[in-house]
């Protein structure tokens, strides 16, 4: 995420994750690497992984390109009716679940 | 020349002396999912013998074993397909067949190795010997230009493998007597979303789980004129199933006493049926949702584990009075378990404790505890002599 370079910035960044509610909210080190943690061993057992797919598709950057963050949250907190995915809400919250979108799109978990 | 003869006796003595020889009857290999590693282990004294790297993505490995149960083929989900030589501790061959799989079986003579992937979905036949590709049987369903995912592949008598179709909905058997061409018989329509499927110990029943309705099927592997029959429809009773935040397995037929064992799917409930008319025969109210539901060899107990968030807990039900017995804690995430031949312990994989422990069936002490790297499936060489290991 691009980072802001004054107070202007600053001030603005902070109104929009107001206004969205739950963008760029903080979350601790520790808390980030449980949800590393998740990714890779509990979402692994049905996507790989190394994400790249198993009973449920690929998570990979490339496999993800061009989808919107918001369904991507929608689905980890809700998931898919009709499929084997559930809905994760009552092991992350929003905020942590758009942290992890942004680890997905940005492919940060993806193999080398 | 003479001495060159006693010489050449001399070196073979030696060699022969420093390479005791052993049996595999005792061993076992663990999959150590996120390292892409395997160990390989002795069961007798509970020792690690060899840990083999290499062997690509293993979440969701499995293995069979060679008849002779000196090596064992493990399948990778990136499609790999590894021949572990067990009595070396080393690799002995290596491919990647597909670019993701699920898991594979070992016809009745030993001679083949089946591999059921996802994509491209369909089986793949090996030769056991070299690995070398003998048929691709592609899992379309009709006209359809669609494959479906394999899944719940096994072998059974009469040189067979069979397998379900998860998006198709189908259940096939493969008649493996010409392995270049196998003969397709396919079950339709036989439930929605197989997610896997297992082999009573007789070779005789068939039975996929049914992830997208409250169900089982069955085939009569003795009678398949007489088709997939339904058993245990709507066990749900209509409340609405809980959410599955880990897909359940039916690894090895879990049976005691007449009755049958599986876990049911998004419910934590372990469903009992009664194998003489594949009826309900109980239901046992567990800690969570079952993900392996296993029978102790001699079928006295059954062992339970469980899916996210109760997945540091184990449950021990007694098959004659259909109560859990026992609630044990071993840890994070306890993946899977795996009985000695005999059962009078079980192994257990921690996996984010990263430790192996091992359990006495009597006393539900823990007696030993190996150090292994994110641990999950654990299989011994007594499975190379069962059917559908």
């Amino acid at each position: 995420m691009r980072r802001p370079r004054h107070k202007t910035g600053i001030i603005l960044a902070a109104l929009s994750a107001l206004w969205s509610g739950t963008a760029c909210a903080e979350i601790s080190a520790s808390r980030q690497a449980e949800l590393m943690h998740l990714l890779v061993q509990d979402c692994g057992s049905c996507h790989g992984l190394t994400l790249k797919g198993g009973l449920g598709p690929a998570l990979t950057r490339e496999a993800l390109n061009g989808k919107a963050p918001i369904m991507l949250r929608e689905v980890i907190l809700h998931g898919r009716p009709g499929t084997p995915m559930p809905p994760w809400k009552s092991f992350m919250s929003a905020p942590e679940a758009d942290w992890l979108v942004q680890v997905l799109l940005e492919g940060t978990a993806d193999a080398p | 020349m003479r001495l060159k003869v006693l010489l050449v006796s001399f070196l073979v003595l030696l060699v022969s002396a420093c390479a005791t020889p052993r049996g595999t009857g005792d061993l076992g290999v663990i999959i150590e999912r996120a390292a892409g590693s395997v160990q390989i282990v002795e069961t007798t004294t509970r020792t690690r013998l060899a840990q083999i790297a290499g062997l690509g993505d293993l979440s969701h490995a499995s293995l069979v074993y060679s008849r002779d149960a000196r090596y064992a083929y493990v399948f990778g989900r990136d499609g790999g397909l590894t021949k572990v030589d067990l009595l070396r501790g080393r690799i002995d061959k290596r491919i990647v067949q597909a670019g993701n799989a699920i898991g594979g079986a070992i016809s009745q003579d030993g001679r083949l190795i089946a591999v059921s992937n996802y994509e491209p979905g369909g089986v793949k036949i090996f030769t056991a010997d070299t690995l070398e590709l003998l048929a691709d049987i592609p899992a379309g369903s009709g006209d359809s230009q669609r494959r479906s995912k394999v899944v719940g592949l096994v072998d059974a008598p009469g040189e067979c493998f069979v397998f379900s179709l998860y998006d198709a909905g189908e259940i096939w058997i493969a008649d493996m007597h010409d392995p270049r061409q196998p003969q397709l018989r396919k079950f339709t329509h036989i439930g929605k979303l197989p997610y896997d499927g297992t082999v009573t110990p007789d070779g005789r029943f068939y039975i996929a789980g049914l992830f997208g309705e409250d169900g089982l099927a069955l085939l009569d592997l003795w009678q398949p004129d007489k088709g997939v029959r339904r058993v245990l429809e709507g066990y749900g009773r209509g409340q609405e199933p809980l959410p599955v935040f880990k897909m359940p397995h039916m690894d090895y037929w879990a049976q005691a006493g007449g009755n049958a064992y599986v876990p049911a799917v998004g419910r934590s409930e372990v469903l009992v049926i009664d194998q003489k008319d594949w009826k309900e025969a109980g239901r046992v109210a567990v800690a969570g949702q079952p993900v392996f539901v296993v029978a102790r060899p001699d079928g006295r107990q059954v062992w339970v584990n469980f899916a996210p968030p109760h997945n540091d807990t184990i449950q021990v039900i007694d098959t004659l009075s259909l109560a859990v017995i026992r609630t044990l804690k071993p840890g994070k995430a306890v993946l899977h378990m795996e009985f000695t031949p005999r059962g009078e312990q079980v192994w257990m994989s921690v996996r984010d404790e990263n430790r192996v422990d091992v359990y006495d069936t009597g006393t539900f002490e823990r007696v030993a505890s190996l150090p292994a790297d994110k641990p999950s499936g654990i299989f011994f060489t007594p499975r190379a002599h069962r059917i559908s290991q």
